[in-house]
């Protein structure tokens, strides 16, 4: 099952923080997490990364798990350094000001799936 | 390959790491053991830069196994059977709220390494080595 950034983006009513040009990526897998180390081991390639962590090492994490994109949940924002690292890597970020567990619940709802 | 990494560095924090996953994919290593190397040489990274003064991250790849190798100045280890242990972390406050310190680092490390050796002294600094084999 894949679901394209456009959908997700309706789906929880999210801005598009950079990548508008990348809407049509699709995303294979979800993984919600607020903690690096197991959202390092159990994020998967290809997967769509939920999180209220807006440091700059979310970024270098989803290029570690090789992750499609971003969405920062429950009204975070990262600062413009994050979101310039993020556009340079082509990795689109989202934000919403949904909560995790909905979020993902809507997603899991919609058949995105944890691998 | 070895890189220099600052103690509290958290804007080039798991560069050295990242770094290390695109040599491995180079070098065309099975994608399981570049998983479990890159969990072992990013944890290894955050660790110098959350607990230690400065250090290096070494990586040392052959078609066989990717041997890493994390040595850090600073205040050490005082038990290493506790810091192994799930959950246990001496990371500040400010290091959890950035999504740190949730004491998963040294017991990760272990589950992805074949073989795994570290060695500390307090007030001097640690070193951690381990290796992956190939599949």
């Amino acid at each position: 099952m894949t679901i394209k950034l456009q959908a997700i983006k309706e789906m929880l009513n999210a801005d598009v923080l950079c990548g508008d040009n990348l809407l049509d990526t699709e995303v294979t897998c979800g993984f919600g997490c607020d903690l690096i180390s197991d959202s390092l081991c159990f994020a998967r390639p290809g997967c769509l990364l939920l999180t209220g962590l807006t440091n700059v090492q979310i970024i270098r994490l989803a290029e570690m798990v090789e992750a499609r994109a971003i969405v920062f949940v429950r009204g975070k924002r990262p600062r413009e350094d994050v979101i310039g690292l993020a556009r340079e890597k082509n990795l689109p970020l989202l934000a919403t000001d949904m909560f995790l567990f909905e979020s993902c619940g809507i997603l899991y709802q919609a058949g995105l799936r944890s691998f | 390959m070895k890189f220099q990494v600052q103690g509290m560095d958290f804007s080039r924090a798991g560069q050295a790491a990242t770094k290390i996953k695109k040599a491995l994919q180079l070098a065309g290593m099975d994608p399981a053991t570049t998983r479990k190397a890159i969990i072992i040489a990013y944890e290894a990274e955050m660790n110098i830069v959350i607990h230690a003064c400065h250090g290096s991250l070494t990586a040392n790849i052959t078609p066989r196994k990717v041997e890493i190798i994390a040595d850090d100045e600073g205040p050490g280890i005082p038990d290493i059977s506790l810091a192994m242990q799930e959950g246990y972390s001496t990371a500040p406050p400010h290091i959890r709220e950035m999504g740190f310190g949730a004491g998963m680092g040294l017991p990760n490390i272990k589950k992805s390494a074949d073989e795994l050796d570290i060695r500390s002294e307090v007030n001097k600094g640690t070193r951690l080595w381990a290796v992956v084999f190939n599949n």
